[in-house]
């Protein structure tokens, strides 16, 4: 690979940054449209109830109100389906996961605080607001089904399918190996865990606008998404029944995802169905409180887990047992994040030769739950490092050494673990090493003994994560209840004059591709960068494409624009052994030109380009004139970076409050394309981490009320929240894609929960305390420190 | 409601305004000026910063009409044409920004703290962007890129 300042490795300053430092970038709310209507939705101010009664009358008479909607309303309108569900989770009796129906509207019964009702369609978003107030609804209330563990086993149920609120009873793993294994273990750590409820609070709120062409029956749906394409194959095939050649979805801008923005919402269904009704386009934003009841909310696991020891600190068996909650109905890819992106990472960096998992996924009246940045490996990681560090303590071992200890060696790779995954290759020892020496691990005992007489209480946590990204290959997640295949899509089109557009399925809400990808594309044509233009985002423009989640751009959409770029040099190729007149073995592309074996004589890629579309002197009878190729790259497997992080806290005992005094980061993402971008995702994946350890929360009332609804109460980090971070690398490479990369989106938010945790504990353990809840606030902290924590009446 | 007339990236503007317009819609809807953010709706995310007769002022928190007569400068009205203004340049330079959507108003607050204090410290620069909230970049790059475009207007001052 040559290594330009451009190419693949550099540290190239973003080509997107110029929009949106100048305040032009074109965000969702940002498009207008001639004519255009607003429109606002009527939600459920209780978390349960029947809807008795629906009167839109009043409504419909406000001036400026064009129509007023409720689920009956499209019922009537044809066939239209509820919001699908992409995976479909088997429990372990054989049955299928229940799947109740996810109307657009809710109908007959509101599931959730925020349910929506009625879609209110005005000239302004102030007429559609005051006409929602004079839609009456008469909700009949029934019991709220909030905490988990009272769903299963009490009366009342979310859906009538599921009379004890259970989804699936799923599992995954030995469970007669890892009984015998905790049978002559001499040494098992236990600990029950909550990986608490998140809101993913991309700093953009959704929003969506629907335009129906009467003229030609096209629809046009502008939406945040990190997938438009999956977005117009499940709207248009399954929910309201239009033809996905006459359906363009167009995600532009985004303004952040996390994960949130995956999902096919009611309203992106709402705006394209009613534009049609209304004969006029359908504008829709989110108010930040409407994005706190109807953005899925991420994690909520509750979780009881045991780790067996041998006599030597070497872990032979682990258990788990989790409530996963699902909410009110089933988000697009809910039933696969506690079970398949969360039981198959249980072995983590470790030799665990015996695992068993089993995971009960519960209704309740909460807001829908479903993927959010790790996406099920937070949660693995979390119950995973917080046991390997509670044993260290309980067996005198210190944190690094037990985990070194219980250390994948580098020579079993490819690893098969007991949670069916197959990691390809890894260095788990070197980003420990590294690690310790970025945070300086060995001066620690000073630091803390400088602490202390200053009466602060310091403490250092490590945590070795593992992760699987790069979803997936199809085969093996449609044999586990994947409804989609997960390959993505590129075509290179090279243009006459030498320039690229490179069509990736792959979407960029802040990832950076538009930078990324062209440095792939320069560095293997051998152009320059600026020759380059990445388009992704709309279906007007891209063949197909799966979208950005999991990681995957690099690994997946990244190897399709490599087997697209390989195509193309290969016609190229053919073209240039022509014009060279030379056999085609003679020929060697290297350096943006095309180049005669053992002689100077050459053609530039960008000749070559211009002979393909004007082939006067061209190999006609072989092949066709043009160069254009697409590649649709269904990969081998999931990539597995893996790495260790280590949090040096200092809390201030009288007042609970906690300093992170370092982080420090060591990741093996395989290569990188760019560093610096690479830099950027583990600093916010960090963040959130940090967010989720000590700030964040979504917390419930017993009556389903949320109570931490908006930015006054749901505490986000901020500036002075977080340190510089320390952040390096170490590098094995990828067996099993052309670029050798791993991916590295979410490492940061999977990895740093467990990290400042233990480290917590590490600082409060003279107090005796051996565990602590996330959010480790500052009333939890002094709690511990000041006799336990006593639990507020539940 | 009688019109209000203000000047905005130094043009002068006279709108038609209800009393609870705020200066975010009216900057938004009326004057297409979309660089400006709504991010939330407590006046707390700082996407909607904007400079009023100089300082920093959340656009979603104020009405309209109490900034008739004032000077008002938006992301816009930052830099000349294609040319970007120190902090916008070092934000570049930095990698401060992911997605976007919070920068213009990062950008905004940045660029006042800058007017005010020359020479922050790290601590300085945390505690006044406390206004801001970012998701994607965990603020280190955006904290790197205040304390680069201090380096560079200070330069540029010395020139």
């Amino acid at each position: 690979m040559s290594s330009t300042s451009s190419g693949i490795g550099a540290a190239v300053k973003r080509r997107e940054d110029f929009r949106f430092l100048k305040g032009i970038g074109k965000y969702t709310d940002d498009i207008s449209v001639p004519g255009q209507t607003y429109m606002y939705l009527l939600r459920s101010p209780v978390a349960h109830a029947r809807i008795e009664k629906l009167d839109t009358t009043a409504a419909k008479a406000v001036p400026g109100v064009v129509a007023v909607f409720t689920q009956a309303d499209i019922d009537a309108s044809g066939p239209v389906g509820g919001l699908p569900c992409g995976w479909l989770v088997t429990s372990r009796d054989g049955s299928p996961m229940k799947e109740p129906k996810h109307p657009i509207l809710a109908s007959g019964k509101v599931r959730h605080v925020g349910d929506p009702v009625v879609a209110v369609i005005a000239e302004t978003l102030q007429q559609a607001k005051d006409a929602a107030e004079l839609v009456t609804v008469d909700y009949a209330e029934l019991p709220p089904v909030i905490d988990m563990k009272a769903a299963l086993t009490g009366k009342v149920a979310v859906h009538d399918e599921a009379p004890d609120n259970l989804c699936f009873d799923w599992e995954l793993g030995d469970k007669a190996a890892t009984d015998a294994a905790f049978a002559k273990a001499a040494h098992v750590t236990k600990l029950d865990l909550v990986n608490n409820r998140l809101v993913p609070n991309a700093m953009e709120p959704r929003a969506a606008v629907g335009v129906y062409e009467v003229g030609t029956g096209d629809y046009t749906l502008y939406t945040t998404s990190q997938n438009p394409h999956v977005i117009r194959l499940l709207m248009g095939a399954f929910v309201l029944g239009i033809p996905e050649h006459k359906l363009r979805v167009y995600a532009p801008d985004v303004g952040g995802g996390f994960g949130s923005k995956i999902y096919h919402y009611a309203e992106e269904a709402l705006v394209t169905w009613a534009s049609k009704q209304v004969g006029r386009p359908v504008k829709w934003t989110a108010e930040r409180t409407e994005s706190f009841l109807s953005d899925a909310h991420g994690r909520d696991h509750v979780t009881h887990a045991e780790m067996a020891f041998d006599k030597d600190g070497k872990a032979i068996g682990l258990r788990v047992d989790t409530l996963a909650n699902m909410g009110g109905y089933l988000s697009t890819f809910a039933p696969c994040i506690p079970t398949w992106l969360h039981g198959t990472l249980l072995a983590g960096q470790y030799t665990t030769p015996a695992i068993y998992c089993n995971v009960k996924a519960v209704f309740t009246n909460t807001v829908p739950v479903d993927a959010y940045r790790g996406a099920g490996r937070p949660e693995a990681t979390y119950l995973l490092e917080r046991l390997m560090s509670k044993a260290a303590g309980e067996l005198g071992l210190d944190q690094a050494e037990i985990r070194r200890r219980n250390f994948i060696q580098p020579n079993q790779f490819p690893y098969q673990t007991p949670v069916a995954v197959v990691y390809d290759t890894g260095d788990y020892g070197a980003s420990l090493d590294k690690a310790m020496d970025l945070a300086d691990y060995k001066g620690f005992p000073a630091r803390r003994a400088a602490a202390k007489a200053k009466g602060k209480l310091r403490g250092i946590g490590v945590a070795s994560y593992i992760e699987a990204c790069g979803i997936a290959p199809s085969s093996l997640v449609g044999a586990l209840g994947a409804r989609a295949g997960l390959y993505e899509a590129a075509t290179i089109r090279v243009n006459p004059t030498g320039s690229v557009s490179v069509l990736t399925g792959s979407h960029s809400h802040g990832q950076g591709h538009e930078t990324t990808f062209a440095q792939v594309v320069a560095d293997k044509l051998g152009i320059g960068i600026d020759q380059v233009d990445i388009v992704h985002g709309d279906t007007a423009k891209v063949p197909f494409g799966m979208g950005t989640y999991g990681s995957r751009s690099i690994a997946v959409g990244g190897t399709a624009i490599v087997n697209a770029l390989d195509k193309v040099i290969e016609k190229g190729r053919k073209i240039a052994a022509h014009l060279l007149e030379a056999a085609e073995s003679d020929i060697v592309f290297e350096n943006g030109a095309y180049q005669v074996k053992g002689t100077d004589r050459k053609k530039t890629f960008g000749e070559v380009a211009l002979v393909a579309y004007v082939p006067h002197k061209y190999p006609i009878d072989k092949i066709e004139p043009g160069l254009e190729e697409t590649a649709f790259y269904d990969p081998k497997n999931f990539t597995f970076p893996a790495g260790t992080y280590i949090c040096e806290v200092e809390i201030d005992p009288r007042t609970g409050a906690v300093e992170i005094a370092s982080f420090t980061a060591a990741d093996d993402f395989g290569n990188v394309i760019n560093p610096m971008i690479v830099e950027g995702q583990v600093h916010g994946g960090l963040a959130q981490g940090i967010g989720q350890a000590l700030l964040e929360q979504a917390v419930y009332d017993e009556n389903g009320q949320l109570k931490t609804g908006s930015y006054m109460d749901y505490c986000m980090p901020r500036a002075d929240d977080v340190p510089y971070f320390k952040v390096t690398t170490t590098t094995t490479t990828c067996t099993h894609n052309p670029l050798g990369v791993k991916g590295c989106g979410e490492a940061g938010a999977i990895g740093a929960p467990p990290a400042v945790i233990n480290a917590i504990v590490d600082a409060l353990a003279e107090y005796g305390v051996t565990h602590i809840d996330m959010p480790a606030t500052p009333e939890k902290i002094w709690r511990s420190i000041n006799g336990g924590m006593r639990k507020a009446a539940e | 409601m009688p019109d209000i007339n203000l000047e905005v990236n130094g043009k002068p503007v006279r709108a038609a305004v209800e009393a609870n317009t705020l200066l975010v819609d009216l900057l938004r809807k009326q004057l297409a000026l979309t660089g400006t953010h709504v991010g939330c709706d407590t006046a707390q995310c700082g996407a909607c910063v904007v400079h009023v007769d100089g300082n920093s002022v959340k656009a979603c928190n104020v009405f309209a009409v109490q900034v008739d007569g004032a000077r008002i400068t938006t992301i816009e009205g930052l830099g000349t044409g294609a040319e970007l203004h120190a902090v916008q340049a070092a934000f570049k330079e930095a990698h401060g920004l992911q997605c976007g959507f919070c920068t213009p108003g990062m950008v905004m607050a940045a660029a006042d703290l800058l007017a005010k204090n020359p020479s922050p410290t790290e601590a300085e620069i945390r505690s006044w962007l406390k206004g801001n909230i970012c998701r994607c970049t965990g603020y280190h790059n955006i904290v790197k890129a205040v304390e680069t475009a201090a380096q560079m207007l200070k330069q540029a001052k010395a020139a």
